[in-house]
């Protein structure tokens, strides 16, 4: 796999982390207004990175949510668990955790 | 209904071969406190929680936990995919390689297939919660004692990271705990621990 698409898989993953973990805090905070409008922030770049994605490398998720080109792009390897993140940078370990 | 995203999520280094890690590695895929058992308990759990905030920290919870299930799967397929006939041997998965040969199984480390017998489903919420914090504890111990174990310093990154989402999830069960506490009114269930007495 290439490295700019490495690189934007990357970014991608960091910001629906950031989505999780906002989520499961609002689910018991559901009051907090400073959290949802991190989330609904959240949400904006994240579909943001997930188009510019899938346009270039294909769907992301199945069943409707996104559209594919010819021919059936969803059987494209590599999956998930195929992809060798082995020349991620080590300073990246705090690096993805935090927003670039 | 779930909707699979074609991506880990969190990107996870294995750099080398090594079948004795991913021996020991694999209980938190099929062992006592691994991450089946962690998603199908929440999961399962869900349906007799009684308020909205409940049902969603199990839903949601049960749904990461998943994913976990999945990069510890993704650990365990690259730590043994090169592996040779006698690196397995000598990493003691010989055993394991006679039933799966490199397949991924619902096993602990001593290859004792998963069973629903690690969870429970109590249908008392208080009594549910209580049982998940205490799950939240074991794999989060657990994934110390796997820390302990590694000598590979991008397994050791992931298995770090997998730790830090037990106490995130602990400390959002204890929300949901209080929660609870506050929605069957608090000192009838601390004190007498069953809605008949
Ligand atoms: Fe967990």
């Amino acid at each position: 796999m290439k490295a700019t698409r490495k690189e934007k898989l990357i970014k991608l993953m960091a910001e629906e982390f950031t989505a999780i973990e906002l989520n499961l805090y609002l689910d018991t905070h559901p009051q907090d207004k400073r959290a949802l409008e991190l989330y609904n922030e959240t949400v904006e770049r994240l579909y943001a990175l997930l188009e510019d994605y899938e346009r270039h490398y294909g769907p992301i998720s199945n069943f409707g949510l996104s559209p594919s080109s010819y021919p059936w792009q969803w059987i494209e390897e590599p999956w998930p668990w195929e992809i060798n993140f082995c020349d991620r940078e080590d300073n990246e370990q705090c690096g993805y955790m935090k927003k670039s | 209904m779930w909707i699979y995203e074609k991506k880990l999520e969190y990107p996870a280094k294995i750099c080398t071969t090594n079948p004795k890690l991913a021996k020991v590695i694999i209980t938190q895929y099929g062992g006592p406190d691994g991450e089946l058992a962690a998603s199908l308990r929440y999961l399962t759990q869900r349906y007799s929680m009684p308020t909205g905030r409940s049902k969603a920290v199990l839903n949601d919870i049960g749904t990461e936990e998943l994913a976990h299930l999945e990069i510890v799967a993704t650990l365990v397929y690259n730590l043994t995919k090169d592996a040779s006939i006698r690196e397995i041997k000598a990493a003691g998965m010989d055993g394991y390689y006679a039933d799966h040969d490199k397949a991924l199984y619902f096993v602990n480390g001593d290859g004792v297939p998963w069973t629903a017998a690690y969870i429970q489903s109590k249908g008392d919420p208080i009594a549910d919660m209580n049982e998940n914090l205490a799950a939240e504890q074991k794999a989060r111990a657990t994934y110390e004692y796997l820390i302990q174990l590694s000598d590979d310093p991008g397994v050791t990154e992931t298995l770090r990271w997998l730790r830090q989402r037990e106490i995130v999830h602990y400390q959002r069960f204890g929300e949901t705990l209080e929660h609870l506490y506050d929605y069957y009114s608090k000192d009838h269930y601390y004190f007498m621990g069953s809605e008949t007495c």
